[in-house]
């Protein structure tokens, strides 16, 4: 499995997808998690961002979630829905590209178990997905740091434990995502379909289906358990405000509490890339 | 290391069905260390297919297989077959020696092991460029560096001219028959009768999915024949079945084509002659693989048109 990740490496290093994508996220981060609310702060109305800087958050409030201790959370709020649905994409296009390029069946006619090879991408993707959430997190202590300082706030840093749940939730639900779109662009074989399933999944059905559970109660037992639901629990579970708050995040939601969204987008994850991991290593590989 | 007669790619009743279609039918072929074998049939006869089960791409729906003494697909085997199957797969936005360069660190191979494979296949100059700005046959090139890489004992190549302009076959050509000279053990599938009559050493011949001959070039083009022109060709048709026989006399485009060698044409033009026959024309007639693959196919269509 080294040797495929050293493979991948080179491979998905130097792909500019992969660094569009998490540019875009970052860039998304910052603008809604920071300039945004920010610039709402320095405004009277307080509106506008993916934070409580939305209508009807009070201007104190706005002020506490741009500083420093609460940039674990805020890292964690875009997640469930934006930060996924880059992520998914990045998933479903290392994956599903491969059989458009015909590169799957040159790599696994070159000697690695498929199993293995697929390991290797899952791997990297692990690796990158990890230095994405660190960074996040980093520029976004940045970005709380240069606001503190502008409002002459003093300068609290968030504690060791809140920012290690932070990391642990913005893994855990990014890797849930990354590991769907994985499983998309291998059911489909193809980037186009897969990515295009996965946002309309993250984005629409999802949020359609909680809204209809609001009429049709047995439906609410199955919303309430579905990938995204689960991401937005464990980010409200951290205290990011929920989208039916004022001033919530879109995505955001306290419908189960903490630990069962992380049992289920663990369960998600281990789920989403068995098959996957399954299905590549039976499968002929016709193209 | 063994001889010529080393069998490495075995196969023995290899079937593959996709629903009700059959794409490959009981084939069983054998592949010797250090020939050229060439995996010949039209479009859709069920050789890539071939080629995938031996690779371990597909799954076969009967019958088995070894490559170099392993099951198809195994990473022992694998790792010291090299294949272009189908066309060249490669990251279109990397350049073409990076693309090597992670398919050298799958096989745990390093860099040098990818250069030399560049130079193999004079695409040295051009490696630096990414993979989606090569030509058509800079493209076939690269996937044949790329079975290359690992020095395999076996080279599997689907189709290597497929889409190539004449200078592309003729270099790609080239390339085969260099690699073959150096002792390279290669699998080619090719529609083309041409190529395989100029690369190859024995032919599998494969027609809807069937494998209907295994033999070297010589041996399927069959005996040489004779054609005579003469007039009229009712007495001279009469005068060749009364020499030869009639089971060695045939009728077409106006001509006698007898299946006699050339050391027979001096009795036979002498008694056409004493039968007051014109001769315009005795040539001895080479049977090309084209002549033979033709027959082949008829027969076997005939057969299965016949066959309930």
């Amino acid at each position: 499995m080294i040797a495929s990740m050293r493979a991948e490496l080179i491979r998905l290093g130097r792909w500019p997808t992969t660094w569009v994508l998490c540019g875009t996220w970052l860039v998304l981060n910052l603008t809604f998690g920071y300039l945004f609310d920010y610039l709402s702060y320095r405004s009277d109305d307080g509106d506008g961002g993916f934070g409580p800087g939305s209508a009807g958050a009070t201007k104190d409030a706005l002020l506490a979630q741009l500083m420093p201790d609460s940039a674990p959370v805020t890292m964690v709020q875009g997640l469930p829905m934006f930060g996924g649905a880059l992520v998914l994409i990045l998933g479903a296009l290392a994956v599903g590209s491969g059989y458009g390029w015909g590169t799957w069946k040159t790599v696994f006619t070159t000697g690695p178990r498929r199993f293995t090879a697929l390991a290797g991408t899952l791997g990297t993707l692990g690796g990158i997905l990890a230095g994405l959430i660190v960074v996040t997190l980093g520029l976004d202590l940045l970005a709380s740091y240069a606001v503190a300082t502008a409002e002459s706030q003093p300068v609290s840093w968030p504690g060791l434990a809140d920012t290690a749940r932070g990391l642990g939730a913005a893994l855990l639900i990014s890797g849930m995502w990354l590991a769907a779109g994985v499983l998309l662009g291998t059911l489909t074989r193809g980037p186009a379909l897969a990515v295009g399933l996965g946002l309309v999944w993250s984005l629409v059905v999802e949020n359609l289906l909680r809204g209809v559970s609001g009429l049709l109660g047995p439906l609410e037992a199955v919303t309430d358990v579905l990938p995204g639901t689960s991401a937005g629990a464990l980010a409200g579970a951290l205290g990011a405000l929920a989208q039916s708050d004022p001033g919530g995040t879109p995505g955001v939601t306290t419908v189960i509490g903490g630990t069962a969204a992380v049992l289920l987008l663990g369960a998600y994850t281990v789920a989403f890339l068995a098959v996957s991991l399954t299905l590549t290593s039976r499968r002929d590989i016709a193209s | 290391m063994g001889g010529m007669s080393e069998r490495i790619v075995v196969t023995h009743g290899l079937t593959k069905r996709y629903g009700d279609r059959l794409a490959v039918d009981r084939v069983s072929l054998t592949v010797r260390r250090g020939e050229v074998y060439g995996f010949l049939g039209p479009n859709g006869a069920g050789k890539t297919t071939t080629l995938r089960m031996l690779l371990g791409l597909v799954r076969p729906t009967g019958g088995e297989a070894t490559v170099l003494g392993h099951p198809p697909g195994s990473p022992a085997g694998l790792a010291r077959v090299g294949a272009l199957v189908e066309g060249p797969g490669f990251y279109p936005y990397l350049s073409g020696r990076d693309n090597l360069r992670v398919l050298a660190r799958y096989a745990r191979l390093d860099d040098v092991a990818v250069a030399a494979v560049l130079e193999l296949v004079d695409l040295t100059a051009r490696a630096g460029d990414r993979f989606r700005s090569y030509s058509l046959g800079m493209k076939q090139r690269l996937g044949v560096a790329a079975a290359l890489l690992g020095e395999p004992d076996l080279l599997i190549l689907d189709e290597p001219t497929n889409g190539l302009d004449p200078a592309g076959m003729a270099d790609m050509r080239d390339l085969i028959r260099a690699l073959a000279d150096r002792g390279q053990t290669v699998l080619l599938s090719s529609h083309l009768l041409g190529e395989v009559e100029q690369l190859c050493d024995r032919v599998g011949v494969i027609s809807a999915g069937r494998l209907l001959a295994e033999s070297t070039v010589t041996e399927l083009r069959g005996q040489a024949g004779l054609l005579v022109r003469a007039d009229p060709l009712a007495t001279a048709t009469a005068v060749a079945e009364r020499v030869l026989g009639a089971d060695r006399v045939s009728t077409a485009d106006g001509a006698l084509r007898l299946s006699a060698g050339a050391d027979r044409a001096a009795e036979l033009t002498r008694a056409l002659v004493l039968a007051d026959v014109a001769v315009t024309e005795v040539r001895p007639q080479e049977r090309t693989l084209e002549d033979a693959f033709f027959e082949m196919t008829a027969d076997f269509a005939t057969e299965k048109e016949t066959t309930p």
